[in-house]
């Protein structure tokens, strides 16, 4: 029996989601009295590796023989579901994304497993049942669920578990794993990406802007805000279609959700849509020059300024911070 | 050439979320149902692609005569002929299952859906059906080309895209801007309500999810405004109040 955890990278290194799926797979190994073991695929040195130690890993499968070189949803799931049943999973942790959600759901017919996406807690145990909370509706709900047979495959929503920083030297096997002759029918291109840019989907805090900035011109103070607060932007749905911003920029109900540990949102007024696209955030700053805008009324903090005022002397603030 | 169109018959995206007094069933009562909006960009892109490659487009929901209103609407905008599997789905494994037994014997060369339903915010469905039917499956797509039987797609990852190629036939999981909405015509309209809807029982599923029950968030307290003269406090109660920096 174990707990296994897939660990997703960027830049070859682990994503801290990865991290903290290992340690809510550390957390449910304790109660289920198992092992944790990470799986890493890819490019990896040794020091990024023993992150997954740090966060709870007591081994960590290295796969990188055999597999493409860009991720693959396709060719993860079949050596996901290889390593699952050589190490007899009861559960296949992930965290939740374009890419874990490809695994899980090919991975979970494999293994004929119970599953659930984005799931914000440590599962806990009654028996052989799994009992999970998901957020629905966009954010709009929750609902609690029983995952039942002998396995789960799990997604975490992003910053709902605490990272463990605590753990041991992990140790680390290298394996290869038969890959689905699928995989190989999607070709890859190419790959066009801002580099050097925080993640947003992986970033602590969040600046996003809206159409209170009235052009893409004026994203600057923005971008120099996040910068200094270590952020990564953000932006509302009018923005993107007006391409002042690219679309893995937008934030609500059809595109990015998000959930920072503080997001900012200045010119935006706060339609739902793009309200459901945040909720997951632990604090919600608004900038806005108009009082009613709805958006106060989910915020936790406001100010009631013109954006072209008020952001510069933040900057200057977050300068001193 | 024959595609099919998998939708979601969800509450509009401004509905007000409730539920039973028991917590066991979404409440309905006044919700305007729509076809998921992640849906409607695929069943546009469908619509695209009929009208360059001579398509048929077949638009398949799983769910109770209560959808037909939805189902119809695709047909208006475009859709060529309709499948009701007669179920209320109960997880995406069941839904996934359902659909890839109506698609297996179908002779499809593309299974198009949204990249997730906007109720219960999986985003599996896809990946299930292609694997099922042992395709290969793509989502998020953002962009979908079509020349002969090779399909150019633009897959959003994090931080920008990535380019790939695939012949058909295989399953995406569709967003913007992979297509623009398309508003039915009076046209599309009125043969809507001719065109074919065939209802097919479901297929039994083995299911090993249970929804125990639903909830709401906590009520949001109010906000704490800061003076718009003095930002610099915004970061003291964020560094010292909230302990967010």
């Amino acid at each position: 029996m174990s707990v296994l955890i897939f660990a997703e990278g960027v830049d070859k290194s682990i994503k801290k989601s990865s991290l903290e799926a290992v340690s809510a797979g550390f957390a449910l190994a304790q109660k289920l009295n198992t092992e944790t073991i990470a799986i890493a695929i890819g490019d990896y040195d040794a020091v990024a590796l023993q992150e997954l130690g740090k966060a709870g890993a007591t081994k960590v499968i290295h796969v990188t023989a055999g597999v493409p070189a860009y991720p693959s949803a396709l060719a993860y799931a079949s050596v996901l579901a290889g390593a699952a049943k050589e190490v007899a999973a009861s559960v296949v942790l992930l965290s939740k994304s374009a890419l874990g959600d490809g695994i899980l759901s090919r991975l979970s017919v494999q293994l004929n497993a119970a599953s659930a996406t984005g799931v914000l807690a440590v599962p806990e145990v009654s028996g052989d049942v799994l009992k999970v909370r998901k957020s629905i509706y966009t954010g709009k709900a929750f609902a609690e669920l029983s995952l039942t047979g002998a396995v789960k495959v799990i997604s975490l929503a992003k910053n709902a578990v605490p990272l463990k920083e605590d753990g041991v030297v992990a140790t680390v096997e290298s394996k290869t794993y038969t890959v689905s002759d699928l995989a190989g029918k999607l070709v890859h291109q190419k790959e066009e990406k801002a580099s050097g840019d925080i993640l947003l989907t992986e970033a602590d805090i969040v600046v996003s802007g809206g159409r209170g900035l009235k052009g893409p011109e004026n994203w600057g103070m923005i971008e120099e805000l996040a910068k200094l607060l270590g952020a990564a932007t953000g932006c509302s749905k009018p923005v993107s279609d007006l391409d002042w911003r690219p679309h893995h920029e937008h934030v609500g109900q059809t595109g990015v959700k998000v959930s920072p540990n503080l997001y900012i949102a200045v010119g935006i007024s706060g339609a739902i849509q793009h309200l459901a696209g945040v909720s997951g955030s632990k604090v919600i700053v608004v900038i806005n020059k108009d009082p009613e805008a709805p958006f106060f009324k989910a915020a936790d903090y406001g100010i009631v300024g013109d954006a072209f005022e008020v952001v510069p002397k933040l900057i200057e603030a977050a300068k001193k911070l | 050439m024959k595609i099919l169109v998998c939708i979601t018959n969800v509450p509009d995206t401004t509905s007000k979320i409730s539920f039973s007094d028991d917590k066991k069933k979404f409440n309905d009562a006044g919700v305007q149902f729509i076809i998921g909006p992640y849906d409607e960009y695929a069943l546009s892109k469908a619509v695209d692609l009929k009208e360059k490659n001579n398509a048929t487009i077949v638009v398949l929901n799983v769910g109770g005569p209560e959808t037909e209103p939805t189902i119809r609407k695709a047909l208006a905008i475009g859709a060529d002929e309709a499948i009701r599997v007669n179920a209320t789905p109960t997880d995406a494994w069941f839904v996934a299952k359902q659909i890839a037994a109506v698609a297996k014997d179908g002779g499809y060369d593309l299974i198009l859906m949204g990249r997730e339903s906007i109720d219960f915010n999986g985003g599996v469905v896809h990946g299930m059906v292609a694997e099922l039917l042992g395709l290969p499956s793509v989502s998020p797509v953002m962009k979908l080309d079509l020349e002969g039987t090779k399909a150019t797609i633009a897959k959003e990852i994090e931080g920008g895209k990535e380019l790939l190629e695939v012949s058909l036939p295989f399953v995406a999981g569709c967003q913007e801007p992979i297509s623009e909405w398309k508003i039915p015509n009076m046209r599309g309209i009125m043969s809507a309500r001719t065109k074919p809807l065939t209802v097919v029982e479901p297929v039994a599923v083995e299911g090993n999810v249970v929804y125990d029950q639903f909830s709401l968030p906590a009520p949001k307290g109010a906000v704490k405004l800061v003076d718009a003269s003095d930002p610099a406090k915004l970061f003291d109660l964020l560094k010292n109040e909230a302990k967010v920096l």
